[in-house]
């Protein structure tokens, strides 16, 4: 009696032991999710699905889930990557997680998968149609961050130089706004000047020191990323003391960033989106999957890297990449829990 | 048996056994297309490319060639989703405007005996710039009786391919069996004949765009409502697939020599050509070179078939 007592108790503390770790993996370890992505031509997206590859590989031998296959169309078309998610539906995926080609052209083949019952998580380039989960990226909060981390280190503001992206794009109107609310709301800076260097270092360099003789002494330089390297670089040879250039994840920015850290103190901030949130949409595709409640919009957490990370962050990014992070099931749950 | 195997009747055949083939070997592959579902899903976006491949079968057919279909079907889904849907008949002037712009272009090239691909390139910067101003940024919404017509789940058979059946059998009987239709594939095939005997070709030229602009809209719309919405950039694709359609149907460069029932066999074979890819797994990198490896096979396989007939 006593020791089937003691194996009864030994019997329920390993139950319940086991419960944070594998309860909520076992009903999708039969479950198969595929990635429809509609471009792999550039440094973040082949970043992106090495990140997916990564995380899911090792999701699927502990035996999360039965399959995470990526595919990629061979064209960035909206009708190729309509009849790709439609020929995945037909291969009986869970759950597909897209990039999409388009915010609504894709929105007839989404809605065929969602009556199929098939979960639809989409992620960076988002679609727009009822059923599916969004996980977006607030870009405009990320404009206003960095004002908002300006302000933080300027108390007595000062006038700023505004460095945008590709003009016409989205994303460049998006971080713009938001970087103009900061302004306006903390009330002690003035954006003097605005020049396009669309996201890539050399054009921001022509821009920046195009602009810089007609521009008064400037205290911060806000950016989009890709861009701040090339922006140091006009301010050097100009002569000027140099301002806070908030930089933007790349290998050069974050380099350029550690030298002068070691050689004057320098001190700035560093903002983007890791290609690795297609590894945070796995997750939530395989947390809805596993019947968790989980909102229709989510947001992308920002990949911020500090003064007292960047060494950390720098060894972790190769040369000519972006600063990545992959996620996990608890950032998952995290990002949800915020949701709700 | 000899003239069940004669090249004509190989010829004839090829487009269907090609597409027969390429389904066997999808179903073997993937099961689960064996099915009213299965079969939906894989060919329903065949349908606005077979619509696609007919417009671009009538501008062939009068030896000339389209480059701005895929951007005039961009526009024509831009306006489905946008006007169509919110003023019909503002959308209803539109469409019929661009068919009879189409029409013009016909004269255009005829009148001033322009080649047609350097017009034809110059418009489709037109009409997707056209696109971008009716719809700046991806949107709009399909108009409900296009959506329900092309979401219809007949009974037995599955939409797309009564669809195909319809617009294959409608094309063939105006084309190759009316009066009609042997004047407009004459004036591809022997232009200074039909001149002679009294027909204007500059009507049949704008006849021949006219029908080319109606098929365009037609693939358009019907894009739109396996879409839901529509983005200036939907159709781009459509250009050269349109093309090797024709072409994979039994369809040649030369005026006149065009076959309606194999332009839609082709338009699908060469949807489902993608699919059969990506059903074998086949990094993408390599899926482009593989489609166009399968339109190789199938057109080394006609040279193979026309040679033995000219040995003959």
């Amino acid at each position: 009696m006593r020791t089937f007592t003691k194996a009864a108790l030994l019997a329920t503390v390993a139950a319940v032991a086991a419960l944070p770790g594998q309860g909520a993996w076992a009903d999708t370890s039969g479950k198969r999710i595929a990635l429809s992505n509609n471009y792999a031509g550039n440094s973040w997206r082949q970043a992106m699905l090495r990140s997916w590859d990564k995380v899911t590989s090792q999701a699927v031998s502990d035996g999360v889930v039965a399959a995470a296959d990526a595919f990629t169309t061979a064209e960035n078309q909206v009708t190729e990557q309509a009849a790709q998610i439609q020929n995945l539906i037909l291969q009986g995926y869970d759950a597909i997680v897209i990039n999409a080609a388009s915010p609504e052209g894709l929105n007839g083949a989404v809605q065929e998968a969602c009556d199929a019952g098939v979960t639809v998580v989409s992620f960076d380039g988002i679609v727009t149609a009822e059923c599916a989960w969004r996980i977006a990226v607030d870009f405009k909060q990320m404009g206003k961050d960095e004002v908002l981390y300006l302000a933080d280190r300027l108390p007595e503001g000062g006038n700023l130089l505004e460095i945008r992206g590709l003009a016409g794009v989205f994303v460049d109107d998006e971080i713009s706004a938001g970087i103009h609310e900061g302004v306006a709301e903390t009330g002690k800076f003035e954006v003097v000047g605005s020049v396009h260097g669309n996201w890539a270092q050399d054009v921001a360099q022509k821009a920046v020191a195009g602009i810089l003789p007609s521009l008064p002494e400037i205290v911060g330089v806000v950016t989009q990323g890709g861009d701040g390297y090339g922006a140091a670089q006009a301010i050097a040879a100009s002569g000027r003391d140099m301002p806070i250039i908030v930089m933007g994840n790349r290998h050069d920015e974050l380099t350029w960033w550690k030298e002068q850290k070691d050689a004057n103190g320098y001190e700035t901030m560093s903002v983007s989106i890791a290609p690795g949130v297609s590894t945070l949409a796995f997750w939530v595709a395989q947390q809805i999957l596993d019947g968790a409640d989980v909102p229709k919009d989510l947001t992308v957490p920002f990949l911020r890297i500090d003064q007292d990370n960047l060494e950390e962050n720098l060894a972790n990014t190769e040369p000519g990449g972006v600063a990545n992070v992959e996620y996990s099931l608890g950032d998952a749950q995290g990002v949800i829990a915020g949701a709700m | 048996m000899s003239a069940l195997l004669s090249p004509r009747v190989l010829r004839g055949l090829l487009p269907p056994l090609s597409l027969a083939a390429l389904l066997i070997a999808i179903f073997w592959l993937q099961p689960r297309t064996m099915s009213y579902f299965g079969l939906n899903l894989l060919l329903n976006l065949a349908v606005p490319i077979a619509l696609a491949t007919i417009a671009q079968m009538f501008i062939l057919c009068v030896n000339e060639l389209d480059l701005s279909i895929g951007g005039f079907v961009s526009l024509v889904a831009c306006i489905t989703a946008t006007w169509l849907h919110d003023t019909p008949l503002l959308g209803i002037a539109a469409l019929v405007g661009l068919i009879v712009a189409y029409a013009l272009l016909g004269a255009l090239i005829h009148i001033r005996n322009l080649p047609s691909i350097v017009v034809t390139l110059g418009m489709s910067f037109v009409w997707l710039g056209l696109a971008v101003l009716v719809l700046p940024t991806p949107g709009g919404k399909a108009p409900e009786y296009i959506r329900s017509l092309m979401t219809l789940k007949p009974s037995l058979v599955p939409f797309p391919i009564i669809a195909s059946v319809v617009i294959a059998g409608v094309v063939h009987l105006f084309l190759m069996r009316s009066a009609v239709g042997t004047v407009l594939r004459g004036a591809g095939g022997n232009p200074r004949s039909l001149e002679r005997a009294g027909w204007s070709l500059l009507k049949i030229k704008m006849s021949m765009f006219a029908l080319a602009g109606f098929f365009g809209v037609l693939s358009g719309m019907a894009l739109v409502g396996l879409t839901t919405s529509a983005d200036a950039n939907i159709a781009l694709r459509y250009t050269l697939l349109s093309i090797a359609g024709v072409i994979l149907g039994g369809g040649e460069f030369v005026g006149g020599r065009v076959s309606p029932i194999g332009a839609v066999i082709g338009a699908m074979t060469l949807a489902l050509a993608g699919s059969f890819l990506s059903f074998l797994r086949l990094n993408p990198d390599w899926q482009i070179g593989a489609q166009g490896a399968i339109l190789i096979v199938v057109l080394a396989l006609r040279v193979l078939i026309s040679r033995s007939e000219a040995k003959r």
